[in-house]
């Protein structure tokens, strides 16, 4: 099981955190900071593992970002660096050629479509095409909702004018 | 006027976050943001709730107090539409933990959207429901997702199974009611919700003996077969991963088959061809062929027995353990640890390889096999393994030096097959990383030598060679100078020689004592070690007459030293040495051989108890040189344990109080001794090692007075040799004079006891370049328990 989902930048600075596992305001806070620490400070021909208080960190760089998942001490590390990569590919035909900056403004839809991939620390699809046709579907809900909105408020303009 | 574009956006607040230069800036930004959300929420403004999560969302991310916006959270799931609904679970999911009350409020909106006719909505709390749920939600909202788990659009099953999963972990209770639903999901053609059905069923095969047997009995064929169908499905691009349909699928399948095949020996029949296939087939160039193999080999180890199988995945570990991806190595290792209790034999075969792998650049690998060599050690391999560690110790990093350490000591003290060994490969690690020896482990070694009494030449000698080439390592000079201490004159006369040592270049009693000396002068060598270089040197002194002025000085160079144990010591040990000529080479024999078997029961369970004495004994002095504990010493020298046999004997008794015994005297009933032979008490206390009777003893001015000193007449040796020694303190008023004697080498000489009133020889106490600080002494008449001391501070400077 995925205990928790972290993107760091290589400033350390936090871009997206999901927790699977209860952990406290400041329990989160702590971890963050030792795990930054040492990922960040790990060469790039090191091995994407690193043993972390009883658990594995299972992290990839991609650009500017660290994705990193906690998992426990018999999950399947390769198959890890497999699921990350799935998000990677996913946020990348979402955005098109994602970069970090889209992660940082659109942080909601980066947690929309990890939603879509994981569920209780567990994968819950192996297909791009569906989350991406789900999230689709509901950004447009989304959307619609928007426009009705919109139009009555013009309307409500337009009746008071 | 739209509502999402009044205000500042969540886009223009982010971009002004980003544009702060200093944390101060960004403060003051987010400070001013959440004075305006609180506004908003104070004014219960549905418009601009959606924006206003977004907005603490992106704070809460950033690190910052969010609590405030909780109960928006609330509000935004319970309307009506799907983007506020959308959001407001996000908020949920970001901002709270399953461990907050305010969660059990959304018990009931998350029950209508369970509920709700738009199914994207179902899946948003689906969502939340698996990622948070509490133990109450989860008994709360069971039958609602094992309803879901039957819903017609497959994505909101797969979410359903997900969320049972959590439910499960939560209430484990629960599992019966999903095992009937989970069979129909492993049927399914939608490969989302195959993936999460079999998670489901591994969870419940995990949580209930009896869901595992029904699916062992109803499922095993299926999913066999749906394995079989997977590894030999063409090309799907929708699923395709290097050449490989959805390698998530089969890992998934494969490790329930684990759990099926796992002590039934049936089961595990009915898989073996499907395995082979796997393991055989599956393209190991490419991540995702690893990923699958790695699981198929644990697979393999984990169900019942069958030969071929267990070879085939022994020989794939053996191809990812020469792999040059550190990635797969890694994991080699990892399956390698688990393999060894399969078929240890196997995994022998790879030691010479595992050996390299702890020489690795990369820190999680070395530790890896480090573990994993550690659990190869047996008693025929010992002696290359150790050798091949140590050699490497020599050269590896500084920070795994610690693990290293810890794990070569640990393999060494457990399959030693003789002393000789023992004594040689601690030597070793000594020499090369003796900084990072636990003190136990040193201390084990003392009494290891102390035992081997045919070693005792050979052992001192090779502590000298080392000393010689490694002076820095801190546990190595322990050892060296102990040993010196003890054995010297078997160093100086090469007693005992064995046919493999090497001829050492005649030592004489003053390098000896130069070795000594100088672990007592170096800065860089902690309390303990000079402590223990200072008892080498009254026990040298003793055995080397020629040396004996030579070590004087140098003891009394210590009368000074600022360290309270230290100048004890000095001042106890010349007394000795100037004044009880005659008890001296009584005084500092040989130790009696220590007990190992007393050692190693103390060393289990003396663990707190030494934490707690040496807490006690660290205590802050009067004039403020903190005392570090010399717990480690006493502990190593201390045979007071209540079994010690060695207590029979009065010679016995004298040696253990030389070391020390008495660093409890409050635990012998003062009664016992009708007539305190108080030249005795004195002798005790100028022995005592490590114990504080100076800084325990509450009238501390008595320290240095020395009134009544020559009360007490030093005991003869005879008395001494016939009488049980009990260490008595009595701290009755005058009674503290046992002391006096300890000090009489401070106190140039003792003075006339009715002589209160007499000035005494003032003392300089600190004396740099550039300051003097000079203590007087003088008692008031009529009340000579009082003494008044006056500090005279002059400044030397020109």
């Amino acid at each position: 099981m995925i205990q928790f989902v972290l993107l760091i930048s290589r400033q350390g600075k936090v871009r997206l955190t999901k927790w699977y596992s209860p952990y406290s305001q400041k329990e989160r806070t702590k971890v963050i900071r030792e795990l930054s620490g040492v990922i960040l400070a790990r060469g790039p021909k090191l091995c994407n593992f690193v043993e972390w208080r009883g658990h594995k960190v299972v992290y990839k760089r991609y650009a500017s970002l660290y994705f990193c998942m906690c998992i426990d001490q018999d999950d399947n590390e390769l198959e890890v660096l497999e699921i990350i990569h799935h998000y990677v590919e996913i946020l990348d035909r979402y955005f098109g050629s994602v970069c970090e900056l889209d992660l940082i403004f659109n942080f909601h839809k980066a947690y929309y479509i990890l939603d879509e991939i994981l569920i209780a620390g567990e994968l819950q699809e192996s297909s791009k095409k569906t989350v991406a046709r789900l999230i689709a579907a509901q950004d447009s809900l989304v959307e619609t909702a928007k426009e009705q909105a919109s139009s009555i408020s013009n309307m409500i303009a337009q009746a008071t004018k | 006027m739209n509502p999402f574009s009044s205000g500042t956006r969540l886009r223009d607040m982010i971009r002004a976050i980003r544009a702060c230069k200093t944390a101060a800036e960004e403060r003051a930004v987010v400070r001013k943001e959440c004075a305006a959300i609180r506004a908003a929420i104070n004014e219960n403004d549905p418009d601009y709730r959606h924006r206003n999560l977004a907005k603490l969302m992106f704070i809460h991310m950033l690190g910052y107090p969010t609590h405030f916006g909780q109960m928006e959270c609330l509000k935004s799931i319970a309307s009506a539409g799907f983007p506020e609904k959308r959001i407001g679970y996000l908020g949920l999911m970001l901002l709270l933990d399953e461990r907050q009350e305010v969660l059990m409020l959304v018990t009931n909106s998350l029950k209508q959207d369970l509920n709700h006719t738009n199914q994207y909505i179902v899946g948003l709390a689906l969502c939340a429901l698996g990622n948070i749920c509490s133990a109450e939600m989860a008994r709360d909202l069971a039958p609602e997702v094992e309803r879901l788990l039957q819903f017609r659009d497959p994505n909101i099953r797969k979410k359903a199974a997900l969320c049972s999963v959590r439910i499960i972990k939560k209430v484990p209770d629960l599992a019966e009611n999903f095992i009937n639903p989970t069979v129909a999901l492993l049927k399914e053609k939608h490969h989302g919700v195959l993936i999460t059905g079999i998670q489901l069923c591994t969870d419940l095969c995990k949580a209930s003996t009896e869901a595992l047997e029904f699916f062992r009995k109803r499922c095993l064929e299926g999913l066999v077969k749906t394995l079989r169908d997977v590894v030999n499905s063409p090309y799907a691009p929708e699923y395709d991963i290097a050449g490989i349909t959805d390698p998530f699928l089969h890992i998934r399948l494969l490790r329930l088959l684990r759990e099926l095949g796992h002590g039934d020996a049936d089961a595990s029949d009915c898989m073996n061809d499907i395995l082979a296939q796997v393991a055989t087939k599956t393209e190991s160039n490419k991540n995702a062929g690893n990923a699958i193999l790695y699981e198929c080999v644990e697979t393999i180890m984990s169900i019942e027995d069958n030969g071929g199988l267990r070879v085939l995945a022994i020989n794939i570990l053996g191809r990812f353990l020469s792999n040059r991806d550190n990635n797969i190595r890694y994991v080699a290792l990892n399956m390698l640890m688990k393999a060894i209790a399969v078929d240890a034999q196997a995994v022998q075969r790879h030691r010479a390889t595992i050996l390299e792998c702890v020489k690795d650049s990369d820190a999680s690998i070395r530790k890896r096999a480090l573990e994993l060599v550690y659990l190869l050690v047996n008693e025929n391999n010992v002696k290359p393994l150790t050798k091949e560690l140590t050699e490497y110790l020599e050269v590896s990093d500084q920070e795994f030096k610690g693990d290293l350490t810890a794990k070569i000591c640990s393999i060494v003290e457990k399959f030693s097959p003789e002393k000789i060994w023992y004594i040689d490969q601690m030597l070793k690690v000594l020499s090369e990383a003796g900084n990072f020896v636990k003190d136990e482990v040193w201390h084990a070694l003392v009494v290891v030598i102390s035992n081997a009494s045919d070693l005792h030449g050979y052992t001192v000698r090779a502590f000298y060679r080392a000393l010689q080439a490694s002076a820095e390592q801190e546990s190595l000079v322990r050892v060296a100078v102990w040993c010196i201490g003890e054995y010297g004159d078997m160093l100086v006369n090469n007693v005992g020689m064995l046919n493999i040592e090497d001829p050492i270049t005649q030592v004489t009693e003053s390098d000896a004592a130069d070795v000594v000396e100088v672990a007592i002068k170096s800065h860089n060598l902690d309390l303990t070690t000079k402590a223990m270089a200072m008892i080498a040197l009254l026990k040298l002194s003793s055995r080397f007459p020629s040396c004996s002025e030579r070590i004087k000085d140098i003891i009394v160079q210590h009368k000074g030293s600022l360290v309270l144990e230290l100048q004890q010591r000095s001042i106890e040990f010349n007394s000795i040495i100037a004044k009880h000529q005659n008890i001296r080479s009584a005084l500092v024999e040989r130790m009696p051989v220590l007990d190992e078997a007393t050692f190693s029961g103390r060393r289990a369970s003396s663990l707190p108890a030494t934490v707690s004495s040496s807490s006690g004994a660290s205590l802050n002095l009067p004039n403020g040189v903190a005392k570090p504990a010399a717990a480690p010493l006493v502990d190593l020298l201390d045979l007071s344990s209540d079994d010690a046999p060695a207590a029979s004997s009065s010679g016995g008794d004298f040696l253990q109080d030389l070391l020390g015994v008495d660093l409890s005297p409050a635990s012998v009933p003062s009664g016992t001794n009708q007539a305190p032979k108080a030249g005795t008490d004195a002798l005790l206390d100028l022995l005592s090692i490590g114990s504080s009777p100076v800084q325990s003893n509450p009238s501390t001015p008595d320290i240095l007075s020395s009134s009544q000193d020559n009360k007490m007449p030093i005991a003869k040796l005879d008395e001494l040799s016939s009488t049980p020694l009990v260490p008595v303190r009595s701290t009755s008023a005058g009674g503290a004079a046992s002391m006096m004697d300890l000090l009489d080498g401070f106190v140039s000489n003792s003075p006339k006891p009715e002589d209160n009133g007499s000035p005494y020889p003032s003392v300089v106490a600190f004396e740099s370049s550039s300051l003097r600080l000079t203590f007087n002494f003088s008692k008031a008449p009529g009340s000579p328990q009082t003494t008044l001391i006056e500090a005279t501070f002059t400044n030397l400077s020109p």
